[in-house]
């Protein structure tokens, strides 16, 4: 529908405004049309089929499942800390926690070579008690997904928490329901809209993290070569095949903007 | 009520939030509706909150049949599942995932029932209050009325012994609230616990509280049997409060009713809604003469003027005689009609001017 008042009001606006923000549009859309005008139309069916892409897909769409189960796993009890607590270190912990949107991903993946590695703080003990190894492994790109995602569930499930309130948890207190039922049948039905936006934020992220994973899980075939290292690999070899990679990636990106259009493509 | 009855409630609350220092005694015995009313800001629903255990308390206690749930000299602090107090919040907080059924069977579950118990009890309790048909409601389907009862019938279902009713009626018009209080008289028929009722509505207080305790600044400035506080308020607050005459009385015919005790007949403009009747009217609207009137008034008497009290805008007149009210007059009437204890005084309220409601 349009909005004549709104259209009629846009309509006043200075002559360079306009200009600038048409440089925006063109800024955000010009590399996408960039994309589409060199795709190989005619052997598209063809390149889906190379194991390269099909191999890449699969991983990738496993390990950015894996990586959101993960966060959902302990971002969302982080969360309710976060918005229900009243530790002493709450502002400290919100720091922590949105580090990783803001460090730089590979040095994300090296502190966590450092944490989880063959010889790292955490990963040394644990190598020799059970034989487990992270780095270079599926369950690495796993990891290194969920800490560069985490903080997407954890923000968006906080602020869904903060959101809705005490007030039927206090409904429920009187009523007899101890914590956990208050959390399993009032607490948690509340924010479901902001446990969905956040999980996929979450795996949008992880879909496309490059810098951590490579770190910490390198770049083997089959094992830990996810999209982007595969299309960064492709394009270095000149091939046709990244671009594919490219636009399967965007088709997957834009599949996932559907659950989020009430909130962000209104109309 | 024997003298050796334990109060249900039995409060003294003291904390303070904000720049309000609350300290508050309250006893509520059984079957008995306590009101407490007070302006905005006096600490009311802070109060409520410190009974039901949403919010610790500085000093002081509350016992509940005797057993102290809260007690910060020796550490005591019962958790809200673990006292049996109902609330019904202002803004009725019904859970807006779970249908009407589900909300009342809630708190049953929470106790410990099967899943289809509680919700075949949640339906009885749905019944009792007429919205048998409303079960599968969701909250935001709910009129408010409905959502009132369904509040109620959930706070209800766990058999509390204290209920709290934080301003009930707060979202009618005044159009709704009578038929809402009638309702709720009934819905509480069957409730021997004690209630405790917090409204800015003086009619909630008259028509249902049997005591009233004013809460002014955190503090209680007055507290008694609500005739008492009616025929004596002692605050500017109290006075405004109460600035409505409350009588008793039953349905002689459809227009006439005969006040209890004094037997004199007062006549209504519009018929009376039940055999027993509160009759209400503003102490402004009643009239008083050095003479009898003549003219259109339809209740007239003889009086005696009881106390004279009041200030240099406002005097408060308190009449003896067949009909107790208190009429509100300017300081010049009181000087021309020369009202001071004791005077002789004609009194007129119009029919228009009284309003019925069932007892």
């Amino acid at each position: 529908m349009s909005r004549p008042s709104r259209a009629r009001a846009g309509s006043h606006a200075p002559l360079p405004l306009w200009a600038l923000a048409v440089v925006g549009v063109c800024f955000l859309a010009l590399p996408l049309v960039a994309l589409l005008q060199r795709a190989p139309w005619r052997g598209l069916g063809d390149h889906l089929r190379e194991p390269v892409v099909t191999e890449a897909l699969r991983l990738s769409l496993v390990t950015a499942t894996g990586a959101t189960v993960l966060c959902l796993l302990v971002g969302v009890p982080l969360a309710w800390v976060l918005a229900r607590s009243s530790l002493p270190g709450l502002p400290l912990l919100r720091a922590l926690v949105t580090l990783p949107m803001v460090l730089p991903p590979v040095v994300g993946g090296a502190a966590l070579l450092y944490a989880l590695g063959r010889r790292g703080l955490v990963g040394g003990p644990l190598h020799d008690a059970t034989g487990l190894l992270l780095p270079y492994s599926a369950w690495g790109v796993v990891v290194a997904n969920a800490f560069v995602a985490l903080p997407f569930v954890v923000l968006s499930v906080e602020a869904g928490l903060r959101t809705v309130g005490t007030d039927h948890e206090e409904a429920a207190a009187t009523l007899g329901a101890d914590g956990w039922l208050v959390l399993r049948r009032v607490t948690l039905p509340a924010v479901v809209p902001s446990v969905a936006t956040g999980a996929v934020l979450a795996w949008a992220r992880a879909l496309g993290e490059f810098g951590a994973s490579v770190t910490f899980a390198g770049n083997l075939e089959g094992r830990t070569r996810t999209m982007p290292l595969a299309i960064y690999l492709e394009l270095q070899s000149g091939r046709e095949t990244a671009i594919v990679l490219s636009l399967v990636l965007v088709a997957v990106s834009l599949l996932v903007l559907v659950p989020l259009r009430d909130r962000w493509l209104p109309g | 009520m024997s003298a050796a009855a334990v109060p249900v409630l039995d409060a003294r609350v003291g904390l303070t939030v904000g720049a309000l220092a609350v300290d508050a005694t309250l006893r509520a015995d059984p079957g008995e509706v306590l009101a407490l009313v007070g302006p905005n800001g006096a600490g009311k629903t802070t109060v409520l909150r410190a009974i039901a255990g949403l919010a610790g308390l500085a000093h002081g206690h509350v016992r509940l049949d005797g057993a102290v749930v809260a007690d910060p000299a020796a550490g005591v602090h019962a958790p809200p599942q673990a006292r049996r107090v109902g609330v019904v919040f202002q803004d009725r907080r019904l859970f807006p995932a779970l249908d009407a059924r589900d909300n009342v069977a809630f708190g049953l579950q929470a106790r410990g029932r099967s899943r289809a118990d509680a919700r075949a009890e949640a339906e009885r309790w749905l019944s009792r209050f007429g919205l048998g048909a409303r079960a599968d409601a969701r909250p935001h389907e709910l009129s408010g009325g409905e959502a009132q009862a369904v509040a109620l019938a959930r706070a209800l279902a766990v058999e509390p012994r204290l209920l709290l009713l934080d301003e009930p009626f707060s979202a009618l018009d005044v159009q709704r609230r009578s038929e809402a209080r009638a309702a709720l008289l009934a819905q509480l028929a069957d409730f021997d616990g004690a209630v405790v009722l917090v409204t800015h509505d003086p009619l909630d207080a008259l028509v249902l509280a049997e005591r009233i305790v004013i809460l002014e600044g955190g503090r209680v400035t007055q507290e008694g049997a609500t005739v008492e506080v009616v025929a004596r308020p002692r605050s500017r607050y109290a006075a405004d409060l109460v600035g409505v005459n409350l009588l008793v009385g039953a349905r002689i015919d459809a227009h006439r009713a005969a006040v209890e005790g004094t037997g004199a007949v007062l006549t209504v403009a519009e018929p009376l809604p039940a055999d027993d009747v509160v009759l209400t009217c503003r102490a402004q609207a009643v009239a008083l003469f050095a003479e009898r009137p003549v003219g259109s008034p339809r209740n007239v008497w003889a009086a005696t003027v009881g106390a004279v009290e009041g200030d240099r805008d406002r005097v408060r007149v308190r009449l003896d005689g067949p009909v107790p009210v208190t009429a509100e007059v300017t300081p010049a009437a009181v000087a021309e009609l020369g009202l001071r204890p004791g005077a002789p005084v004609w009194a007129a309220i119009k029919a228009a001017e009284l309003a019925a409601t069932p007892r």
